[in-house]
């Protein structure tokens, strides 16, 4: 009953209040439409500067879409100044390539695709020698196909970390200022019971996290055409999931901060380092040490379901361990937050 | 006449410093008692740990014979703390209705508590507007239409009339003679205004978390043999 009456409150408050609404339920908009069109960005075909190079061999460059240029002479200024990604010069029959290098991943492209040039022209130079014919590889993909982007990858995490982070900033916000006001003060003062009010702002807040969450997935899902393999329900409910880790952590660290300053101090201290460990970048090769502070992290079980079930279409039983250890979070941070209660009223 | 509340050799320690030293203290029903110091004197701990906010480290504390702290004793007991704690995106309103509804009250009586009490501190017409748009004093006002919403028998008040206008101050005070005389609420009052210790029933003054002296204003006068409130905290404090 006196949940409901907070709740109620919660609601008129946030409805009033339509900046944090707009941060609550367009940013997240925003940013995955961005990052959408970043990386869905056609590739530009590389610039390789040539000199002295045979025309078969060019010939075999421009095949594999590198724009090739020839020059007179060899001067490592030209990369500079006309801006290309790389230099080939033949000299006494043998290949001496310069990468520009500033983008290392774009270097390492471009030396792959000379590569295979170079070894077509010198099968179609060999005629003699037909067996020597690159076998063509039949390729087949476990997930995803050919098409696959990061995007793809990446979007299960993006969709998982930004219901949390809004979230947490949201509730973290704005229990902090019931704190400050001294608002949080003046309802323990009334016979409320420390539990009704931390499940009064799990649902109160939880309400607009859920319609996030509604409006986040199915944008990214229907808009944004992101890969979704499983069942858009089984993905709600993991989102669902770490918005209540998200809010309760929220509402449990602001008991830390003293103002909403110092709240948005624990953004690079709790937040950040989350994303290390979402998947985004690889586990594997981490430290043991690492993968283990890693594993104390919900993000990283809510990225890892949430790819599970969008891009590799698991099902909810293949991930039952990510939902397992994500309530017991929220369970832990819901009973921390009933016990600090107890800083404003003894009982 | 019978103890609502009765304070026993209760003392506090807040971090190293202890705020407050063995106090005893016992009010009545249908009375107005004022709690008079300067400020960090303590008052505010006491009264917290009399609504139950904070806990004594020793001695006890009995509100309507039961020992605090008490859930069930806070639907007795009106608070108004010292800063405004009000919801400012909410109307006057909707802040009654929501700490109306934390109280065992149906529809109609919530109805009537709210048109009672924002009548009393003559913010009716002001209901509909948001908080944020209120004055200083509105806000004040709207905090005691919020301590009074459940009918408590025992009102708390800490610095009730600080930067309200001397017209309300007036029209506050009355309604609380009229609380005390008509429905024998026990009133709790602090304050570090001398001229409104002369108008509660009883008085105990308090510095440095002791109690220096108490009784009722005339008591104290005759018993330090000076003409004002303020020489009786003199006196009994400075030259001791």
């Amino acid at each position: 009953m006196r949940t409901k009456a907070l709740v109620s409150r919660i609601c008129q408050q946030m409805l009033r209040d339509k900046r944090t609404l707009g941060l609550l339920f367009v940013a997240p908009l925003l940013i995955l439409t961005l990052m959408y069109f970043i990386f869905n960005g056609n590739a530009v075909d590389p610039k390789l500067g040539v000199v002295n190079v045979s025309k078969s061999l060019a010939e075999a460059l421009e095949k594999n879409d590198i724009n090739v240029i020839e020059y007179e002479k060899d001067d490592n200024q030209i990369i500079i100044s006309d801006n290309l990604d790389g230099l080939l010069l033949v000299e006494d029959s043998k290949l001496k390539l310069t990468l520009q290098n500033s983008d290392p991943s774009k270097a390492k492209a471009l030396q792959m695709k000379i590569n295979q040039a170079v070894v077509t022209q010198a099968q179609v130079k060999n005629v003699a020698a037909p067996a020597l014919k690159a076998p063509s590889i039949d390729v087949s993909y476990l997930y995803g196909d050919s098409e696959t982007t990061f995007f793809d990858v990446l979007s299960p995490i993006l969709v998982g970390f930004f219901v949390f982070f809004f979230v947490f900033l949201i509730s973290g916000i704005g229990l902090l200022r019931e704190r400050t006001t001294g608002t949080l003060e003046r309802l323990m003062a009334t016979p409320i019971h420390r539990k009704e009010v931390v499940f009064g702002y799990l649902i109160g807040y939880g309400i607009f996290a859920v319609v996030q969450t509604v409006i986040v997935v199915l944008y990214s899902v229907n808009v944004l055409d992101i890969t979704l393999v499983g069942s858009i329900w089984n993905v709600m409910l993991i989102n669902l999931l770490l918005a209540l880790v998200a809010l309760s952590l929220g509402i449990f660290l602001s008991t830390f901060a003293a103002s909403e300053f110092q709240m948005i101090q624990f953004i690079p201290i709790v937040i950040v380092p989350q994303v290390f460990f979402a998947g985004i970048f690889p586990l594997e090769g981490m430290a043991d040490w690492l993968r283990g502070i890693g594993k104390i992290m919900p993000i990283y079980y809510g990225a890892d379901a949430l790819k599970g079930l969008m891009y590799k279409g698991l099902s909810l039983s293949d991930i039952s361990k990510d939902i397992f250890v994500l309530l017991t979070f929220a369970i832990i941070f819901i009973v921390l937050n009933i016990v600090t209660l107890k800083k404003y009223r003894k009982l | 006449m019978e103890n609502t509340i009765i304070v026993d050799k209760v003392s506090k320690t807040l971090g190293k410093k202890m705020v407050l030293k063995d106090i005893n203290l016992s009010m009545e029903k249908g009375q107005i008692y004022g709690l008079i110091g300067p400020s960090g004197a303590g008052k505010t701990t006491l009264v917290k740990m009399i609504v139950g906010m904070e806990k004594a480290d020793t001695g006890s504390i009995q509100v309507l014979d039961k020992k605090v702290p008490n859930l069930q004793l806070l639907n007795d007991i009106g608070y108004m703390a010292q800063a405004d704690a009000l919801y400012t995106e909410l109307t006057g309103r909707e802040n009654l209705k929501f700490f109306a509804s934390l109280f065992k009250m149906n529809k109609t009586e919530q109805k009537q508590r709210i048109a009672y009490a924002s009548e009393l501190v003559n913010l009716t017409e002001e209901l509909n507007k948001r908080v944020s748009a209120y004055s200083g004093g509105m806000k004040r006002r709207l905090s005691l239409a919020i301590a009074l919403i459940q009918n408590p028998k025992i009102l708390i008040l800490d610095e009730p009339t600080v930067g309200i206008d001397p017209e309300l101050s007036f029209s506050i005070w009355n309604e609380l003679f009229r609380l005390k005389n008509e429905e024998e609420k026990t009133i709790l009052v602090t304050t570090h205004v001398m001229g409104e210790a002369e108008k509660c029933d009883h008085l105990a003054m308090v510095r440095e978390g002791c109690i220096l002296t108490k009784g009722t204003p005339k008591e104290l006068k005759e018993h330090y043999k000076v003409d004002s409130l303020e020489d009786v905290f003199l006196k009994a404090g400075g030259i001791k």
